[in-house]
């Protein structure tokens, strides 16, 4: 039965990927956690006074969020926020707002 | 190499039990019925988000007593008097419109975790894939015995659920003559909203000042010292409230004398003309009745992978109800990002998948020391493996450098947005 040893072989990589496998939709998630001031999915309400996200270049976004982690943007909040997030983290959040409208 | 038709079917069962991992995309898409009992921070939140993010696959039916949303955050501006109630009442008509939310105006009487049934106080009852129980608070009358009675918490307010008792909160301060007493009372931590009761008091000073300057504000404090953003309000107490605002620690309150607006505690008591009872609160009383876990009998014990209860799998819990975990408050915006980590754990499980095993959460809180000056303070929680918890990251977070105007802008536009996110 040839057909075993790949499947059990790609059944060992799944399974041994599943235990640090990042979910398909940490990037949304992480994204979301931005949204309670930013807005749903980046588009913050109008004239509430909180920068909008959605549709921000990736390169943009990540600028913003080292100079905000290195002290270099001066900040009330955000300072302390995006110290909280890896840098693979926030890179995943760049690139989903990016993508959104 | 000719591939039997037997093998073939081998191949896809094998495809499929791999996609099941999610490790390989394409796998099944997210479709049932979810039942959301509780329509705030946390209620609001998961059922809009079940419903963007499944692209309406997800059906979803929401729970709650009241017709309109109304905030807790921004309601001590309201007992201020700088916001009326329509300013932190929203419609449940985004959700309905909007997102496709079934929304029903009635109370769970009773859940059944076997049967995944839910009866409603109107005698209906509805089936359910998962649950969501996002049920807020309930109070420990037991804890403040003459405060048993209807006619008693009418008369001794608690204000604690932003609703009929903050309007009559503002009434009972206007009616107050100048060189009165208002003694607000906190219970021992844990409670809803940590910096909320040295807000409420900062707001009511301020009201105070202008309008009634030789009244007093009293903090009878259950706790050993201010559980919040410490030094910032004892700043704001000493630079704008010096003589109108008096802090006591280690008061806390074991009963009330209802006719002469007495405070008992433990060696002493305090007679107000207007006294506010924050009595303790444990998880809302519908988590009681679902036989789910709770430790101290209080709070319902989650797994932080997905918000489900550690005893019941297919009940997850959101918000002030939990067990928190290490320095996580309850707060409106905590709930929030508990309704954001559910709805995802929630669309991963009925699709077949494991939640996400990296969960994040973070929290800010604004707190107004006067109508416009603003301290906040904030974290950001990441899932830890070996503890099995979520645990504040070291060196992120904070507070505030000082009072300042500008947040003040920010903690409106933090509102608006946060309605928003959830509702509209």
């Amino acid at each position: 039965m040839k057909l075993f040893a790949p499947i059990a072989a790609l059944c060992l990589l799944a399974a041994a990927s599943s235990a640090q496998a990042a979910d398909p939709n940490l990037g949304r998630n992480l994204a979301a956690t931005c949204a309670n001031c930013h807005g749903t999915n980046g588009n913050a309400v109008k004239g509430a006074g909180i920068d909008a996200l959605s549709g921000m270049p990736k390169d943009k976004t990540l600028q913003k969020l080292a100079d905000f982690k290195s002290g270099d943007k001066p900040a009330s909040i955000m300072h302390q926020i995006a110290k909280g997030y890896t840098d693979e983290q926030l890179d995943l959040i760049a690139t989903y707002f990016a993508a959104q409208k | 190499m000719l591939m039997k038709r037997r093998d073939f079917l081998k191949v896809g069962a094998a495809a499929s039990a791999m996609a099941s991992l999610y490790g390989c995309a394409g796998g099944g898409k997210a479709s049932g019925h979810v039942v959301v009992v509780g329509g705030g921070y946390g209620g609001a939140t998961v059922a809009k988000y079940l419903r963007m993010w499944s692209e309406g696959g997800v059906q979803v039916t929401l729970i709650e007593r009241n017709p309109s949303f109304i905030s807790c955050p921004i309601s001590n501006l309201v007992i201020g008097g700088q916001k009326t109630m329509e300013d932190i009442t929203v419609s449940y008509d985004g959700l309905k419109s909007k997102w496709g939310v079934r929304v029903i105006q009635d109370e769970v009487a009773a859940v059944n975790a076997e049967k995944k049934t839910i009866s409603l106080k109107s005698g209906s009852s509805l089936s359910y894939d998962r649950l969501v129980l996002s049920p807020g608070v309930d109070f420990m009358w037991d804890e403040i015995p003459a405060l048993k009675s209807a006619d008693a918490q009418g008369k001794i307010l608690h204000a604690w659920k932003a609703g009929p008792q903050t309007v009559a909160l503002r009434k009972q301060l206007e009616d107050l003559k100048d060189g009165g007493t208002y003694a607000i009372s906190i219970p021992k931590a844990p409670y809803r909203c940590p910096p909320g009761p040295y807000e409420r008091a900062c707001l009511v000073a301020n009201y105070f000042k202008q309008s009634k300057p030789k009244s007093k504000v009293v903090i009878l404090d259950a706790n050993e010292d201010v559980m919040s953003k410490k030094g910032l309000f004892t700043k704001a107490w000493s630079d704008l409230y010096k003589g109108i605002i008096e802090y006591r620690n280690n008061s806390e309150v074991k009963d009330v004398e209802v006719a002469s607006n007495t405070a008992i505690l433990e060696f002493d008591k305090f007679k107000a003309d207007v006294l506010n009872i924050i009595p303790p609160h444990r998880a809302g009383d519908i988590a009681h009745k679902s036989g789910i876990k709770l430790i101290n009998n209080r709070w319902v014990d989650v797994n932080w992978l997905s918000m489900e209860s550690t005893s019941t799998p297919g009940i997850h819990i959101l918000g002030d109800a939990i067990f928190p975990a290490p320095t996580m408050p309850k707060s409106g915006h905590m709930a929030n990002q508990h309704g954001k980590l559910a709805a995802a754990a929630i669309l991963n499980q009925l699709a077949g998948h494991e939640p996400n095993p990296n969960p994040v959460v973070m929290n800010t809180c604004y707190s107004f020391v006067d109508s416009k000056n603003v301290i906040h303070v904030s974290s950001v929680h990441q899932y830890d493996a070996a503890t099995k918890t979520v645990q504040p990251v070291k060196g992120a977070g904070g507070v505030s450098a000082a009072r300042n105007e500008l947040e003040g802008k920010v903690a409106l536009g933090w509102a608006k947005n946060i309605w928003a996110d959830m509702l509209a």
